[in-house]
This record gives structure tokens, sequence and C-alpha cells, in this order.
């Protein structure tokens, strides 16, 4: 019986087939006596309950089998299921037959149980059972690579095997419920297995999806589980109704992946141009979702509340248009520029009103505005920085250069290419990329001129440098120059005149680049680097270009602040030559009803800032749409159908298609959200806006990715820049918080817009609400815990547990290593010990071959060890 | 193969519908499908491992490629999105396998460069390059420094990789 356990034909020697036969009958037929008489002894014991119930069985399993036999719900069952009744029927006829024995193997582990039932012992036999089970699962899951080997018959067999298991266990669970014997009392060891099986089982369904099998195994060994895992914990009297929280799960998880948006765009795209330029769709997407929540809440929490419960429109001056602007508030001109009607509305901060608490929900506007201010800013540091920890963790921990060669081996190829231009390239740049590692391992590449090529990337530093600062005094000084006008007047100037700001800033981010990617040939450096150099270089421009347009807006604040001043003292007087005008020094009179729109108002800075972002907003995303539009499509269609009628080949040599630049897009996305955060403060319609934009984007650019781009020829990495881009954000966050942060604290709002107008300062709705919402003792233990003695000690406790916990990682990361360091050492050793264990073993082979050459009189002696030898390899092959 | 199409679930139907327009109308009672058809696929023309995939997921006795439905759908769970790093590895590792030995050896990795560099002469390496290149992978790879790469040492290196998951992958 020992032998028979693992019984594997394809590694038997050929000729020993016939000695294996009459040895197999021989010992199946003995097995089979044994079992025999032991199920007579039993039947001995209790003749008549055991009898009657033995033939219940048979009843029932030969009805089961039939039902189950109609039903025939599976592919592959029936086949099966009627091969082993044949295999039944051959049984009782006689058995032997060669391969018979693991059939035989199988009645008789079946015979086995079903006297054991009968004399139940069920519990422990199904421990017996599983154990085989699990064996014979492990063993697959442990040497998948010889199973695969040995072909499909092993398999097959191994499926049958299991398909029994299966039916004897069921016969058990029929036996378990007809006999209403069942074991009410299970010792306590037994119960302590019996949840270990079904503990190991659970594990097994868990896992199961992890394993490499093929999916009908992986079916059989689910429903076997499952059947076991059910039938054993209603024995033990817990869980139950699994199957329907599972269907609800899968429901709501097919649900969910039905919901994200984009996803068969998306995935066209990727399996046209690879994962990288899929990577700025998933990215673009990601952006919209958290433009869809800050828009959420500045739209619920600010925008319809005030116009909903606010006074209505045209009941003070800062909701009405002022009567100077009224003719022509409502021309398109003027409303594209965001001036009349849309200035004055919730689109911008001006419009909102003071008033503490409005409508019948006592809704507090000014706090609620301040709050959602700082919460958009305070959300999205949370969701860049938690994306950041999460691709952090995806990377694995540290060692990038270690696996160097064999990633570029392992994992280069992108299996979503199904594009062979896109092919083409990727081998391409794969070929390139190996030869540079190569040339860069070997370190041989000398640089025959250093001294030029030292010069030339100083010089082109030089030009970039040039570049950038000419950027910025242009939009210094057209800035300024739109100032002059707006004192002027914007009705005497072209349309140029007035829009110059915004479109030389988007001019600029359109040309610099290219102007840059010209310099960067200059510089010769490794294509990485050079895209790092390059994306540094825009991002550089675009910040230097945004804060030159911060601080001439810092500039113009301070003038619509002196304008405030002088405005405030006119307002006195005016009011004064109001009264007095009309009724002298009556102060019983009623008070005099001017017309909102007639009453002087302060300039309002708050609601230009506002202006300001949303203008350059709108004309950054036309630019977009247009250099989208003329680069990419129409340069294609030219392409395309000058291509028939030109001198040279267009579509290979010079214009051909445009590709798609993945870096360029990203950097000019995370910029557009750059100005969102910075701008959205002051004009709440800002999200709004970014969610408009980043939608028709995302199907223009797919329609365009799709219709008029080849794929880069320098096909990158996806994730390998995924966090870099995320730190940019980070980095565009901190720095667009940080001018509105400053107006925010330091600037005193105007003294007749906004929500809050009248305080000396922006944050003072903290503290009124503190005081009159609150019980005084809150406001006072307020008031100590953020007085500098307890604030200072807490940043401090702060900074050290930075410190404390960068230190624990670092330490961890040494610890890392060094357990590297350790297997590597083991593994050389062993490997060593192997091969002095081999040594050693090849030496014994050769002198004992060397002692039997020597005697050839020895040859029976010799016979006889070479048997020893070949049984022992039939041994070995058994177990 | 047409009495099982009743019962597929919804969402099996576009796999199943994709499978059988590889079946032409006279080998429809056929239940497996000649690796040259499965070639075809758009989704596979242009991978160099194509006919390795179809080895690696075929079942067919005559070690043609030849790919059941069952087959079929075992190739797109492994490169769908939901497989884990564990199954895509290990199917990855039989990709690469060029002789089914069970292990990377200098050889599987030459045709696995040669492969990745296409098929074209002048894009090739040199037989220095090439050396080079295979013992450095076997010097950052292979822990035991037996020569070859085994399944764990593989999976060692590829779990590492933050971007297999993502480009081991095959969209229908």
């Amino acid at each position: 019986m020992y032998f028979q356990r693992n019984f594997r034909w394809q590694e038997i020697p050929l000729h020993l087939y016939p000695v294996l036969y009459f040895f197999f009958v021989f010992t199946a037929d003995e097995e089979d006596t044994v079992i025999d008489s032991d199920g007579r002894q039993e039947r001995a014991k209790d003749k008549e309950r055991k009898k009657e119930r033995d033939r219940k069985r048979r009843r029932n399993v030969a009805r089961r089998a039939s039902s189950a036999r109609k039903e025939g719900k599976e592919l592959e069952d029936r086949p099966e299921r009627e091969e082993r009744r044949g295999r039944k029927k051959r049984d009782k006829e006689g058995k032997g037959k060669g391969k018979g024995g693991e059939d035989e193997r199988q009645e008789e582990v079946k015979n086995d149980t079903v006297a054991k039932i009968q004399k139940n012992f069920s519990n422990e036999n199904t421990r017996k059972l599983e154990q085989k089970e699990m064996e014979v699962v492990g063993e697959e899951d442990g040497d998948t690579e010889g199973k695969r080997k040995n072909g499909r018959s092993k398999k097959d067999e191994k499926k049958e095997d299991k398909e029994k298991h299966e039916s004897s266990e069921e016969e058990e669970d029929e036996e378990e419920k007809e006999g209403e014997e069942k074991p009410d009392v299970l010792s306590p060891e037994e119960l302590e297995k019996l949840k270990e099986e079904v503990d190991e089982r659970k594990k097994l369904i868990s896992t199961l999806r992890g394993k490499p099998w093929p999916m009908r195994k992986k079916l059989l060994t689910l429903r076997e589980s499952h059947e076991f895992v059910e039938k054993y914990e209603g024995a033990l009297g817990k869980g139950k109704s699994r199957k329907l929280t599972v269907i609800c799960y899968r429901d709501f998880e097919n649900f969910k992946t039905a919901c994200v948006p984009w996803e068969m765009k998306i995935k066209e795209i990727e399996s046209h141009f690879g994962s990288s330029v899929a990577s700025y769709f998933i990215f673009l997407r990601w952006m919209y979702g958290i433009n869809m929540i800050l828009f959420g809440l500045t739209f619920g929490l600010v925008m319809v509340p005030e116009a909903l419960m606010g006074r209505p429109y045209g009941s003070m001056p800062r909701k009405t248009v002022p009567r100077a602007d009224e003719a022509n508030a409502m021309d398109f001109a003027v409303l594209w520029d965001f001036g009349g009607y849309a200035q004055y509305s919730v689109l911008f901060y001006g419009y909102y009103n003071s008033q503490r608490a409005i409508g019948w929900l006592k809704f507090r506007m000014p706090l609620s505005y301040f709050l959602v201010g700082v919460g958009t800013v305070a959300y999205s540091y949370m969701v860049v920085i938690r994306t950041m920890a999460r691709n952090a963790n995806e990377d694995g921990g540290g060692d990038n250069n270690s696996f160097n060669f064999s990633w570029k081996m392992f994992t280069s190829w992108d299996y979503l290419i199904g594009n062979p231009e896109t092919a083409d390239n990727k081998f391409a740049s794969i070929t390139t990329s190996f030869k540079e590692a190569i040339l860069e391992e070997q370190e041989s590449r000398k640089d025959d001129n250093i001294h030029l090529t030292r010069f030339l990337r100083v010089l082109a530093n030089f030009l970039v440098l040039c570049c950038l600062a000419g950027s910025g005094y242009l939009i210094y000084f057209v800035v300024r120059r739109s100032q002059k006008f707006a004192l002027e007047g914007l009705e005497s100037h072209s349309w140029w005149e007035r829009n110059e700001v915004n479109m030389v800033m988007s001019l600029l981010g359109m040309f610099c680049p290219m102007l840059f990617d010209v310099i960067s040939a200059l510089e010769n450096y490794h294509p990485r680097i050079a895209l790092q150099w390059q994306l540094g270089r825009i991002f550089a421009l675009f910040l230097g270009n945004l804060y030159t347009f911060i601080i001439a807006l810092m500039d113009e604040i301070n003038l619509k602040r002196e304008e405030e001043e002088v405005l405030k003292l006119n307002m006195t007087i005016w009011e004064a030559s109001l009264y007095n005008g009309t009724l002298g020094a009556n102060s019983t009179a009623p008070p005099i009803t001017v017309h909102p729109a007639d009453i002087p108002r302060g300039p309002c800075w708050e609601t230009m800032v506002g202006q300001e972002f949303v203008r350059l907003i709108v004309s950054d995303t036309m630019t977009t749409y247009i250099t989208l539009l003329i680069g990419d499509f129409l340069r294609a269609v030219l392409v395309r159908f000058l291509n028939y009628c030109w001198c040279w080949d267009l579509e290979a040599g010079f214009p051909s298609y445009s590709e798609f630049d993945v870096s360029g897009n990203v950097l000019g996305l995370i910029f557009n959200q750059g100005m969102i955060w910075m701008g959205a403060f002051y004009a709440p319609c800002l999200p709004a806006l970014n969610v408009l934009r980043l939608h028709v984007s995302m199907y223009l650019q797919c329609w365009a990715v799709m219709c008029c781009n080849v794929p880069q020829e320098r096909v990158f990495k996806a994730s390998g820049s995924n966090n870099f881009y995320m730190a940019m954000l980070l980095v565009i966050l901190f720095l667009s918080t940080l001018p509105a942060i400053y107006t925010i604290v330091t600037i005193p709002p105007s003294f007749d817009c906004g929500p809050f107008s009248g305080k000396s300062r922006m944050f003072d709705v903290i503290q009124e609400t503190l005081e009159s919402d609150f019980p005084a003792w809150f406001g006072k233990v307020f008031s100590y815990a953020s007085n500098p003695g307890l604030v200072l000690p807490f940043l401090l406790l702060m900074v050290l547990a930075i410190y404390y916990l960068q230190s624990t990682s670092k330490s961890y990361k040494q610890a890392n290593l060094e357990l590297k360091k350790k297997l590597q050492t083991q593994n050389e050793e062993n490997k060593k010990k192997t091969k002095m264990a081999a040594q050693k073993a090849a030496m014994d082979l050769e002198e004992a071959q060397n002692a039997r050459s020597e005697s050839p009189r020895q040859q029976r002696n010799n016979n006889a060890s070479q048997q020893s030898y070949r049984g022992e390899k039939n041994t070995v092959a058994f177990i | 193969m047409g009495t099982t199409a009743s019962q597929l679930g919804k969402d099996l139907l576009s796999e199943y519908q994709r499978f059988s327009e590889l079946l032409s109308k006279e080998d429809r009672n056929l239940t497996s499908v000649p690796m040259e058809k499965v070639l075809s696929l758009p989704e596979l023309k242009s991978n160099p491992f194509r006919k390795r995939i179809c080895h690696v997921f075929s079942t067919s006795d005559m070690k043609d490629g030849s790919l059941t439905f069952e087959d079929f759908l075992d190739l797109l769970s492994a490169f769908s999105d939901s497989a884990t790093l564990e199954i895509k590895s290990h199917y990855a590792f039989r990709i690469f396998d060029f002789d089914d030995d069970g292990t990377l050896d200098g050889g599987d990795l030459e045709k696995l460069v040669n492969c990745l560099t296409g098929e074209t002469e002048d894009s090739r390496l040199t037989p220095e390059e090439m050396r080079q290149l295979i013992s450095n992978i076997l010097e950052e790879s292979d822990i035991d420094k037996d020569g070859t790469v085994n399944l764990s040492e593989f999976q060692h290196v590829i779990s590492r990789s933050p971007d297999f998951v993502s480009s081991f992958k095959i969209v229908l």
C-alpha cells in the first residue's frame, strides 16, 4: 500500500511492467480481502442495524448519481462521472488490469470510508481523507514544474482522484444526514482538528486566486473547499448564508468597476500606445476626481447657499452692477472678460455678503466661506500626500539600482502594445537601453572633448536663464502696461491690448519649451537626464511666470487699496453732501433711499484677483485646445493629404505626425491645477470651470491621440515618473497656497465687498464665531491653546517625532540590507556544501565502479547491486 | 462548444465571441483554435512573445500551441487587471523559459534578448554585448549562483519592479 500512494507510470522503466503487473494484482487482491474481512468483522458486531442502513445508503447513492447525471450542469462533469461509473462496474467484475490500480485504491478508500462511517468514526476518517487531499493539493502546488513535464495524464489522474474524494465525502454527508445518529459528542481534540481543517480550507479559498493553476482546477478546488467548509462549519455551529453576501459583494465590485469613468477609452489608448500614454489619461482622470470634490465643496457650501438664501441681486451695492457699467453689462465681450453681470454674481468673492447668518437655516456664510477655502487646500494636501505614500509603497522600498539589468530584461516589454508602429519603437528603445546600460556598466565612455561639452552645457544653461529672465520681464512689463490701460479705461483699447497678459503668458508657455528643446540639443546628455533637465526648465519657466504674475498682481492690489482709501474719504463727503443737499440738518427725516447702483463703491481687489485668475485659466484652456487642433489635427491632415503631391515624404520626413508628449501634458495639467488652488479662494467658480475644462480635454485629447498622433519615439516607463509628477504637484500646491495664505493673513479685506467686509482681517471670522456661537469656556480654551507657549512646544514635539521616525526608517533600511547580505552568504554556503556533497558522492561512485571493474569475477554481485539499484529507483518513483 | 454558449454568463460572452470569431465556419465543431489563428489577433500580432504565450497556455497534447476556449480564458485571466503579481510572474517565467526546463539559463536569456531587440539585424546586439548583458543579469538576479535564474529568484526580482504588473496586461 505504501508505494501506491503516488503512482506514476511515466517513471517506471518499460521492462518492469510485467513484473509490476503481477505484483500489483497480488497486493491489490490481498488488500481487498483484508478490507473485506474487516468489514465483515464490523458487520458481525451489529448486523441488523447496519445492514438496513447500508441498503438505504446504496439506494440513496444510486438515486443521487442518477439525478446528478440528469442535471449535467458542468461541461466536463458528465464524461468523467460516466467514466467513474464504468470503472465501478469494472471493479466489481474483476479487478487487476494494470492501470486499474489507481482506481482500486479509490474504491478501497471508499469502502474503507463507508465501513468507518458505519462505525461512527466519521471524524477521524474525514481527517484522513482531508490529509490525503491536502497532500495532493500541496504536492500540486509544490511541484508544478514536474507535473507539467509528466503531461496531462497525471493531471487527469489527480483530478479523478479528487472527484472520488469529493464523491466519498458526499456520501458521507448523506450518511450523516440520514443516519441521524450523528455523533453528537465530539472529543475536543477532534473538534480542534476539524477546526484546523476548516481553517486550512478557508485559507486555501482565500489564496486560491493567487495560484497559477488553470481555471478548471481552481474551480474544482474552490467548489470542493466551499462544500467542505460549509458542511463542517455547520457542524461546528458557525457561519451561515455566505453565498448571498458573496454574490452581493461581487455585484458591488462589478458596479464599482462599471462606475469608473472612461475606463474603456483609456484601455483602448493603452492597447495602442502602451501604458505610458495611458498613464497621462489616468492622471487626468484622477485630477478630475479631485476637482469634482473641490467643486462639490465650493458649490454646495458657498455658491448655492448664497444664491438661494442670501440677499437677492440688486439689494445691495455689492450685488448690483454700477450705473456707469449698466449699459453694456450684458455684452458678450464684457461677459467673456468676466465683467458686467458675471462680476456681480456668486462667481466672485465680491458678491458675498458679510451678514453673519443667512436664511431660515441661519447658515453662517462668512464662516463657511473661510472654512471651505481652508478645507479645499487641506484636502488637496491630504490627497496628494496619501497618493505619494501609496506610490512609494508600491515601489517596494529602495534598492532601485540592484536589479537594473534584470528589470530591463524581464519587465521592459509592454504587453499592452497592439500597434506594430509602437512595437517597432519599443524594440528600438529597448535595444538602445540595453546598449546604454552596457556602456554605462563598462564606463568606457570617454569624452574625447570634455572641454567642448562643458562649454556647451554652460552656454546652454546661460541661454535658458536668459530665456527665463526675458519671459519674466515680459510678463511683468505686460502686467504693468495692462494696469495703465485699466486706469485709462478698457474701452479705448483693442482686443489684443485688453487680453495681452493672458495671451503673452500662454504663448510663452507654448514656445519656450520648444526653445528649451532646441537648446538642450547642445548639451548632449543621456536622454533620461535630458528629459529631467527639460522638465526642470519648463517647471522653472512656469513657476517664474506665475510668480511674476503674482508680484504684478500684488502691485495692483496695493494700488487698489490706495484707491480704496481715497474713496472711503470721498464716501463720507458724499454721504454728508447727500444729507445736506436734501434735508439740511433735520435728523428726524426718514433715511433717504438711493438706488444701490448709484452708491459709489470701492474697487474690491479680491474680485479683481479672482477675475485675473479666471481669465488666465480660460485663455490657457483656449490655447491648449487651439494648439491641439492646429498643431496636431491640422498638421496630421496636411501631412496625410499633401503627401500625395509633395516632393519629399512628409510622413517620414520633416513635419511627419506629432508625438504625444506625456511629460509636457502632465506639466500643463499640474500648473493648471496650481492656478486653480491659487485663485479658488477669490473666485469660487474656478473648480467648476476646471471640471469643465478637464472633462472636455479628456474627450478632445483621447480623440486627438487616437486620430492624429504617433507613438513616442522613446517610450518611457509609466510608473518610474509617477511619484516624480506627484512631487511636482506637491511643490506646486505648496507654492500656490503660499501667496493665497499670504494675502488672506496680511492684507485687510475690502470695506464694502465680500463676506469679510468690515473686519480688519479675514481670519477674524473664526474669533467671531468662537465668541458668539460657542460657550465662553471653549473660547478660553482655544485662546490658551493658541498662545505661543503651547504652540511652540507642540511644534518642537512634531519636529522631534519626525526626526525619530526618520531615524527608525533609516535603521530599518540598514537592517534590511544586512539581512539581504546574510541571505546571500548563506545561499553561497549552501551552494558550496551541496557541491561538496555532490563531488563526494561522485567520487564514491567512481571508486565503486573502479572496484567493480577491477574484479570481473564478481559479475553476479554486480548484477545484484544493479538490480537493487533499480529497485531503489522504483521505490523512489513510488514514493 | 455551441451548446455551452447558452450557459455562459454575460461577462463571458464577449470573450466567447472573440474566440469563436477565430474559428472559421467549417471548423466550428473543433474545440481548439490552432496557433496561427490565435496569433492573428491584433492584440497579439506585435508581441514578440506571442508564440511562447500560446505554448504556455495551450493544454493540447500535440504541443502545437492550439488553444481551447478554456485555455483562452486562462490566458485572458492571467493577463487581466485583477490577476495577482504571483500569477503574472509565474506565467511570465514560463513564457521566458524557452526550453521548458524550469529555469532560465543562458540560452533562454539570449533568446529573450533577441525577442526584445526585434527581428531586424541592425538592432541586434553584438555577441560581446550579449555576453556582457547576460553575465550582468545573472550577477544581479542569480542569488544562489548556480548559473541559472529559477522561479523564486525570478519572482524576487519581479516583485520589486514597479511597472511589471501594469505592463503585463492584454486588453481585448
